[in-house]
């Protein structure tokens, strides 16, 4: 047991998931602030391209280390699924890697890994994207597996039924079984009435039985079209030499149907929400989900700094009071993830320390909340809210794998011009914004309250 | 400031520069008090990145004050003789630098992420706190509140509650046996003396190594670290690190959860990091279950059968000692079928050659991937630490990709007969037992 010791060659980090499901607006206890961030003038460094066929192509040359990350990013997710078939765009994007006339099941895994890459797939509520980063000299390779798959893909029906097995493992595993996941879950579905952002991605494990393979042959002629994509690409490269390539692999895809544009508003809420959940686990946890607006409405600036004003380091006004002064929760987070395409919410979350009582922790961040309502914060805690998102985004673009996936999460909610424009409005809040925006979107009625109470196993 | 830093005596015993893999050039120097001080200059971003590893592990303390290696280095940023616990974050947060720190069985750890213009303020408080960490008795109390809360909250974690089980069971009476944490009984009887008597005599300057990785250069690091660290004074050289005495017979331990998924772990010792068949084993496993979609263990129990969405093994090369485990989740009442299949697949690894094609593929992964682990400061500033924990020297990345080509399929069986053992591994099973024995 070495929690401070990774191994050098070994470990499990070596290993990769086809799947991750990255559960959106809310991440328990990772004390953190968004990272979803750009300087003006970075996004003037993105070279966009367009095909014929509606492939939007943005390269990012970057040659700190001499690899290439490159992925494909389609604008579909749980967002397009309908009631009664939640997980359809998770189950298509495992079945993706079983195959084309070409490449035989699993192929894909192999082909990148046994040149050196580390490839993977990731589904989230509105995206689902592949990538590999691969040295420089290899990265075609990737290029041209997803070219194949793009519009090849066999969805064999031998493979159909173990997935669907492997899948409710990964519900097990990921959900059932993890006492935040399952807490996230049950109050998302509460927290939304109409929109699909409040079915999980990885599917209802009912939902996961009845899907069939015709489902996902549909759902993949629909979506999976070079007008519905976006290639992002990231790191040494040049791209007088890439382009060629990319137009020679997709360009002669045709374009697919229009995908139909789904125009889906949550009605506003009227009264506060709660909800419980009963399950085995040591400790409770409370989380409140508040409405808000994503980055399209300019409340979104001080909506993000905001969130790490409350929660963003130990000197965070919730770390203080809760964590510190209380001693009432182990850790709290307020995540306000507003790169998405349909309005998010706010989420605070914490998992409380033995003998703190739900009550009086709802309480204690209320408070909080009060203050920022009816008091303005300091100049100096603002000023320190803004550093923070500066310096993480300086340690962002560290990472030639995060700045890829930045430019595709900006591309996929409307366009990656917008990174250009963020740090600009994020140093115009003032303290009467973060004071204005707390009053308006932090209230009682618009907020889903959900608590996870701990029940111990039975003797077995 | 820098021309100030420039100007200052340079320590320097022992320097080497290597070009090494893409960007990553790294030099070694022995500061006058002992610290081993690694640097990797990164221009691209005005940041820099730092990766302290001290030899002041859990190994350091008895059974019955376990958890005291880990305190300490939980209350490090809690007080120095210059600051509390809250100016301290306030300092950090204001530049939005991140310094966190943890502790394992051989080494505690401090990372810092910080703006370059920021580094003469984080190398401060680095000092101050290396050499005047105050550990004030009401944070002593609240880390051990947190820390309680902490060893309650791993039960929820059916992951971690079959590696610690896994871990007492191979390694008993031995602190690689134990959790860092310590238990809820031994937490009680630290007290703020212990703590610091540990802090005094372990975080020493001639048992730390330290990386900096970023928009600063050797001579500029070097300088400000004589500078801030004139007061913090070389103490006992580091001891032998020493495997654990006795390994636990193999037998099977059901742990009960009420859970949807058996937690299951099968395993036994291992090598240490030095043993000579490392390399040979990194490729063996990586084609029984390290290598993802590519591995054995994958095709047969996820791909074929569907029984487990994560199915994957290692061996955990520690200094003195190791593990190998081979590590799954399945419904609870596929559980005895996932343990034959994985039972047999570990005795095909001895039985039978692998292909040509295995061998091939397992060390073209790890020798093309092996750049990619260094794509961030971070992972760089690590990176070197390791190199020197391990003794590997920096002309490590040089000599890797040939220690990886000379292993043949004799000798991935030899290294699989020699370090598999598939009739005596140490089974750990977390779930719902009634369902997992079908009773």
């Amino acid at each position: 047991m070495s929690a401070a010791q990774s191994d050098l060659d070994f470990g499990v980090s070596s290993f990769s998931l086809v799947t991750m499901i990255w559960p959106r607006r809310f991440q328990l206890l990772i004390v953190t602030f968004s990272l979803f961030l750009f300087a003006p003038g970075y996004a003037a460094q993105v070279q966009e391209f367009i095909l014929d066929n509606g492939l939007k192509v943005l390269l990012l040359e970057d040659h700190k280390s001499p690899a290439v990350t490159f992925q494909v990013w389609y604008r579909v997710g749980g967002r397009n699924e309908k009631d009664g078939k939640s997980g359809l765009a998770h189950f298509l994007e495992h079945m993706i890697f079983k195959g084309t006339p070409t490449t035989g099941p699993e192929e894909y895994s192999r082909i990148i890994a046994k040149n050196g890459g580390r490839s993977n797939a990731f589904t989230s509520s509105d995206m689902t994207v592949y990538f590999a980063t691969m040295s420089r000299d290899k990265i075609h390779l990737q290029l041209e597996l997803e070219a194949d798959r793009m519009t090849h893909a066999l969805l064999g029906e031998k493979y159909f039924e173990p997935e669907k097995l492997v899948i409710q493992e990964e519900r097990r595993l990921r959900t059932e079984d993890n006492p935040g996941s399952a807490l996230y879950e049950i109050a998302a579905s509460v927290a939304y009435t109409i929109h699909p952002y409040r079915r999980p991605v990885v599917g209802w494990m009912q939902d996961i039985l009845s899907l069939t393979r015709q489902d996902l042959v549909d759902f993949y002629k629909l979506y999976y079209a070079p007008n519905n994509a976006v290639i992002v690409m990231v790191g040494d490269f040049s791209t007088a030499e890439v382009l060629p390539r990319i137009r020679a692999a997709y360009g002669k895809i045709p374009r697919g149907a229009e995908p139909p544009k789904l125009t889906l508003v949550e009605p506003p809420q009227r009264g506060e929400k709660r909800i419980v959940l009963k399950k085995e686990a040591e400790l409770p946890l409370l989380m409140m989900f508040y409405h808000a607006p994503n980055l399209h409405n300019p409340d979104s600036f001080a909506l993000d700094l905001l969130s790490v004003l409350l929660a963003g380091g130990k000197s965070s006004r919730l770390y203080q009071e809760l964590v510190y002064r209380k001693r009432s929760v182990r850790g709290i987070d307020a995540d306000y993830s507003n790169v998405s395409i349909d309005a998010t919410g706010f989420a605070i979350s914490a998992q409380l320390l033995p003998g703190a009582e739900l009550a009086s922790v709802e309480r204690q961040i209320e408070s909080q909340l009060d203050k920022v309502k009816s008091e303005l914060v300091h100049q100096r805690e603002l000023q320190k809210a803004k550093n923070q998102i500066e310096a993480a985004f300086i340690f962002a673009q560290d990472s030639i794998f995060g700045q890829a996936m930045k430019i595709g999460y900006y591309e996929m909610v409307g366009d990656w011009r917008l990174v250009d424009s963020y740090l600009a409005n994020m140093r115009k809040v003032t303290r009467e914004d973060l004071r204005r925006v707390a009053q308006k979107y932090l209230q009682q009625d618009n907020r889903t309250v959900g608590t996870l109470i701990p029940t111990k196993a039975k003797a077995q | 400031m820098t021309s100030k830093l420039i100007a200052l005596l340079l320590f320097s015993v022992l320097a080497q520069a290597v070009p090494s893999h893409g960007a990553m050039v790294a030099k070694r120097t022995v500061l006058g008090n002992g610290l081993v001080l690694l640097t990797s200059e990164q221009r691209a971003l005005p940041m820099v990145s730092i990766e302290l590893l001290i030899d002041a592990g859990a190994r350091q303390e008895s059974g019955e004050r376990a958890g005291l290696a880990h305190l300490t280095s939980k209350l490090l940023t809690d007080g120095t003789a210059k600051r509390s616990a809250l100016q301290i974050s306030e300092t950090l947060d204001f530049i939005g630098a991140s310094l966190n720190t943890g502790c394992g069985d051989d080494l505690a750890t401090i990372s810092m992420t910080i703006l370059k213009k920021d580094l003469g303020v984080g190398l401060q408080l680095l000092a101050e706190i290396l050499t005047g960490a105050s550990f004030p008795a009401a944070e002593i109390d609240r880390q051990k509140q947190a820390i309680l809360g902490s060893i309650q909250a791993k039960e929820e974690d059916p992951g971690t509650v079959a590696g610690e089980a896994f871990a007492a069971a191979l390694f008993p009476g031995s602190p690689y046996g134990r959790p860092v944490e310590g238990t809820a009984v031994t937490l009680k009887q630290l007290d703020r003396k212990s703590v610091q008597e540990f802090f005094q005599r372990y975080y020493r300057p001639n048992r730390t190594i330290m990386a900096v990785v970023g928009d600063v250069s050797e001579q500029e690091i070097a300088a400000a670290l004589n500078q801030v660290f004139v007061r913090w004074a070389q103490g006992d050289p580091g001891k032998p690190f020493l495997p654990p005495a006795n390994l636990g017979t193999a037998r099977t331990l059901h742990i009960k959860k009420e859970l949807t998924q058996a937690n299951i772990i099968l395993g036994h010792g291992g090598v240490p990091r030095g043993h000579q068949d490392y390399y040979a084993l990194l490729v063996m496993n990586y084609i029984l279950g390290g290598g993802g979609f590519s591995s054995r263990a994958m095709d047969s129990i996820r791909n074929e059968r569907g029984l487990a969405y994560s199915v994957y093994s290692y061996f955990s090369a520690e200094k003195s000692h190791g593990t190998f485990q081979f590590v799954m989740q399945t419904k609870n009442d596929s559980a005895n079928e996932a343990i034959r299949l994985a039972q047999a697949e570990i005795r095909r690894m001895r039985d039978e050659l692998v292909s040509e094609a295995e061998l091939n593929d397992a060390k073209n992964y790890l020798i093309g991937s092996f750049p990619l682990r260094f794509d961030t400061n971070g992972k760089v500033a690590a990176f070197l630490g390791q190199l020197e924990f391990y003794e590997l020297g920096l002309d490590y990345p040089e000599r890797y990709a040939d220690l990886i080509r000379k292993v043949d399929r004799a000798e991935v069986q030899r290294v699989a007969r020699a370090h598999l053992n598939p009739d005596k591994l140490m089974t750990v099973i977390v779930g719902n037992q009634q369902k997992i024995t079908g009773q």
